[in-house]
């Protein structure tokens, strides 16, 4: 990982001391964090740590009770028009139009970027997805729902990727399909990422820096190289043919396991 | 160039919208065949025929059953003496059938049914007659609710024929005119009704709920992540819909058209124009209601908080005027009243651009509100 700028340079996402509560729950409880263009970062997390607001606050789909969110040096105030263009996203729920086809979704979700067939016929190709073609949504399986889900975030060949858990509730063949697609992007290195997820795995295999985080806050972050040197007292010494893992990490520093 | 259009977000908007449509085979029938069939039904069951036969329960004295033979009867002298025919059906009742001749209004046939009094209540609550004769001493006592049209112009065409016996009975033609409203069938005034109905429901359906169901779904939630803009999504909603409302008020017409030989006396334009306002109207306070909420239930609350009071007020089925004098002022001013006053005076009063042009202004400047308060007000999620 080359990156000739200097750290902050080159910075896509800035969160300052972000909030935001609900109701009765504080979810995110005063995050910061800073992309370089370029990178791959994971957000790991159990569920209900908070992962899904604050990528939503950083999608401008949620608004902070507090703090600052700058994307490419800009809030979403004033500048959602342009923002929009650059950001692609997936939710954590995709949900799309049930009897509407791959194709036609494509088509649909293209032409709110103003963009044309042949791109929707690129990225039908990279989410392979071709025989679905005309299929109705509804009729797809969770992974082919989620590769659609991705299709549709890279149609507008964002600089800035964020995928809110791309590969939950998929078997292991469907997310290996995922992690194909968003290595083959990491290659082109046009695009930056934020995904979250409470798959260590997914963490490891992808993304070139780790945020762990819970209840609200952040509890690490770093490279899997640092974090991993920073497990200590391990709960259960682990047997020679083991490697040490980020949930050893979440455990010794929680007392909890990042999924159960 | 043909690119540039199919590329658009609102021909995208369109085309998925209509998919959406056709692919749900339940909207399509309540939507546009339910409407035409309810107007067949009704048109039918209140269209009076050429031939009317009513039947008319006889009881006798102490609401015993009426002898047929009983020489004491006014009654029987009566229908002797005006050549009636004697039956008797497998049950052993005896009825006496007479008809009033009339080539303006078509023949009415009465079939005097004698029967006990329970069993004619039976008849009377289930609808197969409205109107009991009893005869106390000779004398003829009607029973019938005053309030049922139908029992009183069954009361009015009898007591016609036993007052003026001979004329009557003769089929001298005289005129009976007086008893309908100048010729006007039912079915005339309930077609422009229906379509503003139509119009009504289907825009509330088509376009609240739907936008609703969306919302609820998290379908929205999505499509704000993108720079979609508002307006388009809004206005794709509406176009669909404006559509459709035209393809289902052209088959109720052309059903009206084939079936009862409705036909439209006024301005053709004005009619498509205040058509076309009425569909503003409606699609304006269609998002507008939709604005909000992401709860369909609320959705169908609001709906129908909307849509029930004018169904019920605004006159499509039977006129407002018999609502009391002070109450129809407010009456008229609602949009669905507007619009089934503004299409009934072109359909049947020969109206033209002259007549309807306030109700066509009030309708788009309600439609142009309440679509930008609507869209103003606007959640995705
Ligand atoms: N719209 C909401 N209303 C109320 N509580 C919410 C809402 N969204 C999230 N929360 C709560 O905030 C906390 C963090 O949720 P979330 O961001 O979805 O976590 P994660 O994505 O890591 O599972 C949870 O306790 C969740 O119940
Ligand atoms: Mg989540």
């Amino acid at each position: 990982m080359t990156h000739p700028e200097t750290p902050g340079g080159n910075l896509v996402i800035r969160v300052s001391n972000v909030h935001k509560s609900f109701k009765t729950v504080q979810a995110v409880r005063g995050i910061d964090l800073a992309i370089e263009a370029g990178r791959f970062v994971a957000i790991l997390g159990p569920n209900g740590a908070g992962k899904t607001t604050l990528v939503e606050l950083i999608e401008g789909i949620q608004q902070p009770d507090e703090g600052e969110i700058l994307i490419m040096g800009k809030t979403w105030k004033g500048n959602e028009n342009y923002l929009r263009q650059i950001i692609g996203l997936s939710l954590q729920e995709t949900h799309f139009i049930d009897k509407l086809s791959v194709w036609e979704t494509l088509r649909l979700f293209a032409s709110f970027f103003g963009i044309g067939k042949e791109r929707c016929e690129e990225v039908m190709q990279l989410i392979a997805l071709e025989e679905k073609k005309r299929a109705w949504v509804v009729n797809l399986s969770g992974g082919q729902r989620q590769r659609l889900a991705l299709g549709i975030s890279l149609l507008n060949k964002p600089r800035i990727l964020l995928l809110d858990e791309p590969t939950t509730g998929l078997d292991p063949n469907a997310r290996r399909e995922i992690w194909a697609i968003l290595r083959k992007l990491k290659e082109q290195a046009q695009t930056s990422l934020i995904l979250t997820t409470h798959y260590m795995e997914e963490a490891e295999q992808l993304c070139d820096s780790i945020v762990i985080i819970d209840q609200g806050k952040i509890l690490k972050e770093g490279t899997l190289t640092a974090l991993l040197g920073e497990v200590r007292d391990l709960p259960v010494k682990p047997v020679e043919t083991r490697r040490i893992t980020l949930d050893d990490l979440f455990i010794s520093l929680t007392g909890r396991h990042l999924h159960d | 160039m043909t690119d540039r259009i199919t590329n658009s977000q609102l021909y995208q908007l369109i085309a998925t919208n209509f998919r959406e449509l056709i692919r749900e085979p339940g909207v399509l029938f309540w939507g546009t065949v339910f409407p035409i069939l309810m107007s067949i039904g009704l048109g039918m069951a209140f269209t009076r025929k050429k031939d009317v036969v009513t039947i008319v329960a006889v009881a006798g004295e102490n609401h015993l059953v009426w002898h047929p033979n009983d020489s004491a009867s006014a009654l029987l002298q009566f229908l002797d003496a005006g050549r009636s025919s004697i039956e008797k059906d497998k049950t052993g009742t005896f009825s006496r059938t007479i008809t009033i001749a009339d080539d303006k209004l078509g023949n009415t046939t009465f079939v005097f049914r004698s029967m006990e009094w329970q069993q004619a209540m039976v008849l009377l609550k289930r609808g197969s007659l409205n109107l009991i004769l009893d005869e106390k001493s000779g004398a003829l006592q009607y029973h019938f609710d005053p309030m049922n049209p139908e029992a009183q112009l069954t009361y009015l065409k009898l007591s016609r024929m036993f007052n003026s016996k001979g004329t009557v009975l003769a089929g001298s033609g005289t005129s009976v005119v007086p008893l309908t409203v100048s010729g006007t069938r039912y079915i005339d005034f309930l077609i422009p009704g229906l379509i503003a109905m139509g119009v009504m429901m289907s825009s509330m359906w088509g376009i609240s709920y739907a936008i609703i169901e969306r919302r609820s779904k998290k379908l929205l939630r999505r499509m704000v992540a993108t720079p979609l803009k508002k307006s388009n999504f809004l206005l794709a909603q509406i176009a669909v819909r404006v559509l459709m409302n035209f393809v289902e008020a052209g088959l109720l017409f052309l059903v009206a058209f084939l079936l009862f030989h409705t036909t439209i006396q006024g301005n053709v334009a004005a009619l498509f124009t205040l058509f076309l306002a009425g569909n503003f109207a409606f699609s304006g306070i269609a998002i507008f209601i939709s604005c909000h909420t992401a709860k369909t239930e609320i959705g169908n609350g609001l709906i129908n908080a909307f849509s029930m009071p004018m169904m019920v007020l605004s006159g499509v089925f039977f006129s407002y005027h018999n609502f009391p004098g002070w109450s129809i002022p407010a009456i008229q001013k609602f949009p669905l009243t507007m619009m089934a006053d503004g299409m009934r005076s072109v359909f049947i009063e020969g109206a033209g651009f002259g007549e309807v042009a306030f109700p066509i202004v009030i309708l788009t400047a309600t439609g142009i509100v309440f679509f930008i308060a609507g869209m103003r007000f606007f959640k995705w999620h």
